[in-house]
């Protein structure tokens, strides 16, 4: 082999290099490999949040896949005799008896299920922050429209696929659930019945729905949700992320690290913890113990029965909406179609349509890849915090008979506080916000321009005391700051701008000696002297941070203190 | 011919040297590549993809104090994580074998209660301490680089080219001068659509046929059960009392519909009875017989308070009066409990005098509108 290899420059020596050759002569992949290696990541913790959903997916397929292997999606009737003695002898479908056993009989499958179902609730979760971080910085405006629709019929799926799942094991508290559901179908005008003889194969319960539910939730829904993730990917690769404003970021950039090694090995760990977290909660975080209520059988059910967290809100509409039917000569409209479908319809059409609307209301049809902070946005912001008002509202409505039992407060007390908190709260929420937002624009410029309150009261001669400011910049003859605010966090304490030493560490009491922070801190400046030049070079970041660009970099390009504050 | 590649490095294969992609490798020679030393090539890479290296902070210098913290740090951490591995291997197979058994039973003592626990407690540790040790490893151990890569909008070459070759073959295929021909398309295209989703049939189930919405189980003369199989006859239960009864048929206990209330009520609360209207003969003396099923979302209404005559459903909270005709005085619902007419037989049992007089469970389009 080595005596056909052609010699020459830049001929591999070493034998995975001649492998590597090898591979490259068959499949070109080395022009591809090294662009992918050498895409640039920006980094910042709110970037993370997607990447925790797409790791709780992998371990959905993966748990998911596991347990299939045990599961029997059969509604046939059998009497359990299996280990779980409280049960025995008690009449129930062979979906319950296989869960159950999946949970007694299966070793670790109990872990295995309990890591699944923390799994899911984790990855609707963490698709719920996503989405938030992503609306609250603005990172869904052209050209990033349609990934944010897509991302919108994600948590759609996700939400569908978790309570397919969860009512799979077929015990009373699922098929509590699953009545509900039908009783939504039924509300539905004029094909209402259809749907509901439709999906259960005749009246309810039938012998069919599990069955059904199963190939939904392990094949149907997974592959649309892997399809559409892919999608995802696919279009963020093509785009670029977006990223926060600071030194050297613009429009046509991404200031960051690599994807090699830096960004994958942090992924990687990402993915490590985010696994870890999910396996310690299926072991020691008991969840959805199926054992307890037995069997479902329509005539029992449980007080205190809640769904999974994300279908909470969903049932708060339906407990707080008033017992308004229309009835039109016979024909009825019930009051489930508004709390049940109604609002959640009305608010994923508002979510998915939002940057359509935003669009029409702002004229802004520009291409944007630099984030927002949310505070330069009121009006967004206030939308978006009425509509978390609102949406916790329905969830806490959702689990109100739990709290009115804890807190031993009337349940219709809590039911009329739904109603009327769902009206009010939501205004008052706007009103807040938006008066926060404008606070914190109004600080941010009152600092570039007066500068930094550095805490040295000075006495003027004439016996006014006045407090010294220190500039972020260059200033005008009236001492006024002339920078103008880029759309990055203004440094607001001395230590951010390496004019103090840096905060001491402790939370309620300190942990370190102050005199060893500025031992510390001292060594750290004569470090940045003999890297100073370097420094000037990047012009990025914090210096605490050692030149790395970051989120709290400076306000705007070239902008740096002039005049250290020295004594 | 030859039947080597004559290009450096290369295994062999080809016949032919064929002419190399052009770009780079025209720009940059073999030699010239390899007269360059393996961070300028990183960097010229780099360069190709529109990635600029601003700034690298070196990690520790090998060898120095800090290095070797570090390197003990990150090393802790995977070795940790190996040792937690481990202990998940000995608690999963060895619970059984040389541990006691992991099959939990409600008389099981300690190990099969710390079983699930103690898998989660050794995997879940494993994986963060590989999380940890990775994000330590980047934090501690690599050097910090600062990126920067060119974004680039579409390219109007592209767009101007891939348009004219799509044009250009729509354009060669005719379709635009054939009327005919594309309308024809059309319209099979509708009907091609239609042959497959008219597949979706086999799923349709007609909810009018025999009215399975309006009717339940009940009929005239059918026995009043409790759910261990036995009847029922007047004085069997305590005044303010509540017991679930279904209907003496296959299956009754066992139907979404067929649940039913029966209610005996105090000697006060009869004196604030009001039957709802037509229904003044439905009850048997101090007896009261509603279906279960709520009809706001089909939940088994289950929580009687005695003392205010209201039931309540625990899904939703609609709240029924069983002195008002079961009419809802809270919450969601909108309808009565349908009340079962009920009566003694010859021996004394409580039996249904029919049906129920309405369709029972959760409204529907045409709930006013069966029979």
């Amino acid at each position: 082999m080595a005596t056909s290899t052609v010699p020459g420059p830049g001929a591999p020596a070493t034998l995975v290099g001649k492998a590597a050759y090898e591979v490259d002569d068959r499949l070109i992949v080395a022009g591809p490999v090294r662009r992918t290696l050498n895409k640039v990541f920006p980094d910042h913790w709110s970037f993370l949040l997607g990447e925790i959903a797409l790791y709780s997916f992998i371990m959905l397929l993966l748990s998911g896949t596991y347990l299939t292997f045990f599961y029997d999606a059969s509604m046939k009737e059998i009497v359990y005799e299996g280990s779980y003695s409280a049960l025995r002898g008690i009449e129930m479908s062979a979906a319950y008896e296989s869960t159950l056993d999946i949970s007694f009989d299966v070793r670790g499958g109990l872990f295995i299920r309990q890591m699944h179902h923390w799994a899911a609730l984790l990855f609707v979760a963490s698709i719920v922050v996503h989405l938030l971080r992503i609306f609250f910085t603005g990172a869904y405006r052209r050209p990033r429209e349609t990934n944010w629709f897509i991302g919108v019929a994600l948590l759609v799926l996700a939400m569908l696929e978790g309570f397919a799942g969860y009512t799979l094991p077929d015990d009373l508290l699922s098929g509590t659930g699953l009545r509900i559901f039908s009783a939504v179908f039924l509300s539905i005008p004029v094909i209402g019945t259809w749907i509901y003889f439709t999906v259960f194969g005749g009246d309810f319960p039938g012998e069919l729905i599990i069955g059904r539910l199963y190939i939904l939730h392990v094949l149907i829904i997974p592959a649309v949700l892997l399809a559409l993730i892919a999608l995802h990917l696919l279009i963020l690769v093509k785009q670029k992320h977006t990223q926060f404003p600071g030194a050297g970021r613009t429009e046509h950039n991404v200031v960051g690290n690599r994807l090699f090694p830096t960004f994958a090995a942090k992924a990687t760990g990402l993915l490590f913890i985010v696994f870890g977290v999910l396996a310690a909660l299926g072991g020691l975080v008991q969840i959805n113990p199926i054992w307890q209520m037995g069997p479902y059988n329509p005539a029992q059910v449980s007080a205190g029965s809640q769904p999974d967290w994300y279908i909470g809100f969903v049932d708060g509409g339906s407990r707080i909406f008033p017992p308004w039917e229309i009835d039109l000569w016979g024909y009825h409209i019930p009051p489930v179609l508004w709390g049940a479908l109604g609002i959640p319809g009305i608010m994923f059409t508002l979510l998915m349509l939002y940057p359509i609307i935003e669009r029409k209301l702002t004229g802004d049809t520009a291409s944007h890849h630099l984030l927002q902070r949310p505070r330069d946005v009121p009006v967004r912001t206030s939308l978006g915090a009425m509509a978390i008002t609102a949406y916790l509202v329905l969830f806490i409505s959702g689990g109100n008979d739990v709290i009115a039992e804890r807190f031993d407060i009337s349940l219709n007390a809590m039911t009329w506080a739904g109603r009327i908190g769902f009206l009010v709260l939501p205004p008052i929420a706007y009103w807040a916000t938006y008066r926060l937002c404008l606070g914190l624009e109004q600080h941010d410029r009152e600092v570039l321009e007066h500068g930094i309150e550095t805490g040295v009261i000075r006495r003027l001669p004439s016996g006014e005391f006045i407090e010294v400011h220190q500039p972020l910049g260059p200033v005008d003859e009236h001492g006024h700051g002339m920078l103008a605010y880029g759309g990055a966090s203004v440094p607001k304490k001395m230590n951010q701008v390496g004019g103090a030493r840096r905060a001491i560490r402790g939370f309620f009491k300190p942990i370190e000696e102050p005199a060893a922070v500025q031992l510390e801190a001292e060594q750290e400046a004569r470090g940045l002297e003999s890297e100073q030049s370097h420094r000037q070079l990047t012009g990025s970041g914090r210096p605490s941070e050692g030149g790395r660009p970051s989120e709290g970099g400076r306000p705007s390009e070239g902008g740096k203190p002039q005049q250290e504050p020295r004594a | 011919m030859t039947t080597t590649d004559p290009r450096p490095g290369s295994a062999g294969g080809a016949d032919e040297a064929g002419q190399l992609h052009g770009g780079p490798d025209d720009d940059y020679s073999p030699e010239q590549l390899a007269a360059m030393d393996r961070t300028e090539l990183d960097r010229l890479g780099a360069r190709l993809d529109g990635v600029e290296i601003l700034h690298v902070e070196p990690a520790a210098p090998i060898g120095s104090a800090l290095d070797k913290k570090n390197t003990r740090l990150v090393t802790l951490w995977f070795a940790l994580a190996g040792l937690l591995s481990l202990a998940f291997v000995v608690v999963f197979l060895g619970s059984g074998w040389f541990l006691p058994s992991w099959e939990w039973r409600i008389e099981s003592g300690t190990w099969q209660s710390l079983y699930t626990p103690l898998l989660g407690a050794t995997m879940g540790g494993a994986l963060i301490a590989i999380g940890i040790a990775l994000v330590l490893y980047v934090k501690k151990l690599l050097p910090h680089e600062t990126a920067v890569q060119d974004k680039h909008d579409g390219s109007h070459f592209d767009r101007v080219t891939t348009g004219a070759t799509l044009m250009g073959g729509l354009d060669s295929s005719g379709l635009p001068r054939r009327k005919l021909l594309v309308g024809v398309l059309g319209m099979m295209s509708l009907a091609f659509g239609a042959m497959l989703v008219s597949l979706l049939g086999g799923f349709i189930k007609n909810p009018n046929k025999g009215n399975p919405l309006g009717t339940t189980p009940w009929a005239e003369g059918v026995r009043l059960l409790r759910d261990d199989g036995t009847p029922i006859r007047p004085g069997d239960q305590q005044p303010g009392s509540l017991a679930t009864v279904f209907p003496a048929v296959e299956g009754g206990d066992r139907a979404y519909d067929a649940a039913v209330m029966l209610i005996r009520l105090r000697p006060e609360q009869i004196e604030t009875l009001v039957p709802a209207a037509g229904r003044e003969d439905f009850a048997f003396g101090d007896y009261v017989a509603y279906s279960k099923v709520c009809t706001h979302a089909g939940c088994p209404v289950s929580l009687y308070e005695q003392e205010t005559s209201r039931i309540l459903c625990p899904c939703h909270q609609s709240q029924f009066d069983v002195t008002q005709g079961a009419r809802p005085v809270f919450g969601p619902a909108t309808r009565s409990l349908p009340q079962l007419p009920i009566a003694l037989d010859e021996e004394g049992y409580f039996v249904a005098r029919g049906d129920f007089p309405e369709p029972i469970g959760p409204s529907f389009w045409n709930i006013g509108r069966l029979n």
